[in-house]
């Protein structure tokens, strides 16, 4: 009974932030309600008792690249005005996208092979599923794992290489090395200040009669 | 919690005794949060050589209820052309974040709010969510200052939450398991039956330092507090708040701090075990005092390194944390897992 309730709740809260993702006018409020679908699914998946995977896609999406993406969209200086202009035009390009998306889709969910049957109990199960996860990847999946990693080491090289600035020829940058091997002593000197000499009293007579 | 449910039926009385166990949980964190603040003032004032806070109360103890009454008597100033929503949002997402975090720490083997079985990933996962507090307080405002504090801040957490997240990895390998309670009690044996010698912190101690550096760089203490550098941006993301919203900010800060010294005493320092062998007697017995004593000693940690050290400059900060935290904790865990596969295995 809550159960139902809850997932009602949730799956009400995910759809609105779905469709409010595209509707809403300030791109930085749209990044903001993709947060918000991320997390309640993830609420969805906690109450499938998935909470290894649940907890991750916090971890990955909302905590890592969303906020990268909120990041680059609050850099962008979006003039929604213009972004509005070619609405009517494109129109009908997107809609046509959209019914193909839409097709495709029913045809995987509705698609048999698809329908998984024999869902574990979770729940009652002895083992954690962070356990049963790391089971099954790294021995029945561990080929597949490696590639993924490996596809994954190559999108990060291949960002790395993007920022490197030797091509161009006039950027100034700091040479990071040169910085590092600095030492103190290039910097300042230590100099030895013998300390004032001690002032001589003066006779206080001699003053009074100044 | 059985007569609450008598009165009460089951799922009521189940609720509401979870809510006083929340409230039970949050007033004294509150408290303590208020007095680590007072402590900070004092102790930077004896490493200053000057007196600190004195005034209100005797010894000046009644200055942080002196403090909060006064940011709630300010005015709340919000800028011309701010996001009001986002603006009043900010500050609150940062301080639930800090706060739900607490739902599955282990204060003893019996007090605990929540037993989550994949508590560490909970922590790891709620506290991520706090930069989008940092974020939005810095774009919300509308000015040059607090933004570029919000992306120093991003950019600061996002990269030591890697070398935090690998340094715990080091620990999930040793103890096997997610959940907090559990990785205690992994340290209660080996060497000298859960004295201090047993503990995590030994084998290793490589990504114990890279964890309590990693926190003080995630919780934007000096001398990682470039994003409120207050001699190039003012105050960083906070520059536009006022009163009680900038108390929020403050409040998440302490308690993020009061967080990553319980994690690190949970996971590195034996949680609530105590330092000396089970045979002593008294001073032998795990309980929760011994967990208290050891975040206060790494809130005093934090607090001294913020009167010791100058802060970074910003090119260093990110160098740190890439090019020698995740170097030394991927090496560690290299060790690690061939130290557990090799007969000199100490974790059985």
């Amino acid at each position: 009974m809550l159960t139902s309730v809850l997932f009602y709740v949730f799956a009400f809260i995910l759809v609105f932030s779905a469709i409010s993702v595209v509707t809403a006018k300030n791109p930085v409020h749209a990044v903001l309600f993709l947060v918000l679908a991320f997390v309640t699914s993830s609420c969805l998946w906690l109450m499938l008792n998935v909470e290894f995977l649940a907890l991750i896609l916090i971890v990955v999406y909302v905590g890592a690249v969303m906020v990268l993406f909120l990041f680059v969209v609050m850099m962008l200086d979006i003039d929604v005005e213009t972004m509005r202009k070619g609405f009517w035009k494109n129109l009908p390009l997107a809609i046509m996208l959209g019914i193909i998306v839409l097709v495709e889709m029913l045809v995987v969910l509705i698609n048999k092979p698809m329908v998984i049957n024999n869902i574990p109990d979770l729940a009652n199960s002895s083992i954690s599923n962070a356990n049963q996860l790391g089971w099954v990847l790294y021995t029945q999946y561990s080929y597949p794992v490696e590639l993924a990693s490996l596809i994954l080491l190559l999108g990060l090289v291949a960002a790395v290489a993007l920022t490197l600035r030797k091509s161009e020829k006039n950027a100034k940058y700091q040479n990071i090395s040169k910085q590092v091997a600095a030492k103190a002593s290039e910097r300042f000197e230590m100099l030895n200040m013998p300390s004032e000499r001690e002032i001589i009293e003066e006779d206080p007579q001699e003053g009074d009669k100044k | 919690m059985e007569t609450l449910q008598q009165f009460l039926g089951n799922g009521l009385g189940y609720f509401v005794w979870k809510l006083i166990m929340a409230v039970a949980v949050v007033i004294p964190l509150t408290i303590f949060v208020a007095y680590v603040t007072f402590a900070e003032r004092k102790i930077l004032g004896y490493m200053h050589a000057r007196l600190g806070a004195n005034r209100v109360g005797p010894k000046g103890l009644l200055q942080p209820f002196a403090d909060l009454l006064k940011f709630v008597f300010k005015e709340l100033v919000m800028p011309t052309k701010a996001s009001s929503g986002i603006f009043n949002f900010a500050p609150v997402v940062l301080l639930i974040c800090a706060i739900l975090v607490w739902a599955v720490m282990p204060f003893s083997p019996e007090m605990i709010f929540t037993h989550v079985n994949a508590g560490v990933l909970y922590v790891l996962a709620v506290s991520s969510l706090g930069v989008y507090g940092i974020v939005l307080a810095g774009w919300a405002g509308n000015s040059k200052y607090s933004f570029l504090g919000g992306v120093r801040a991003t950019a600061q957490m996002i990269s030591y939450e890697l070398a935090m997240g690998f340094a715990i990895v080091g620990v999930l390998m040793v103890s096997g398991t997610l959940d907090l309670t559990e990785i205690v009690k992994g340290q209660s044996h080996g060497m000298l039956g859960g004295s201090i010698l047993s503990w995590n912190w030994i084998p290793l101690f490589p990504l114990f330092l890279v964890y309590l550096i990693s926190g003080i760089a995630e919780t934007n203490r000096a001398p990682f507090d470039v994003c409120e550098g207050e001699s190039e941006i003012v105050a960083g993301f906070f520059v536009e708040y006022s009163g009680t919203r900038f108390a929020l900010f403050m409040l998440a800060e302490y308690l993020n701090m009061v967080l990553i010294s319980a994690l690190a005493s949970l996971m590195f320092l034996g949680g609530w075990l105590s330092p000396f062998p089970a045979s002593w007697g008294m001073v032998g017995s795990s309980g929760f005092a011994w967990l208290f004593v050891k975040v206060c000693l790494l809130l005093f940690g934090f607090i001294w390194y913020r009167a010791t050290f100058p802060r970074y400059r910003y090119d260093q900060i990110m160098r740190l944390g890439w090019k020698v935290f995740i170097p030394v904790t991927l090496v560690w865990i290299f060790v690690l897992g061939a130290w557990m596969v090799s007969p000199l295995n100490i974790w059985n």
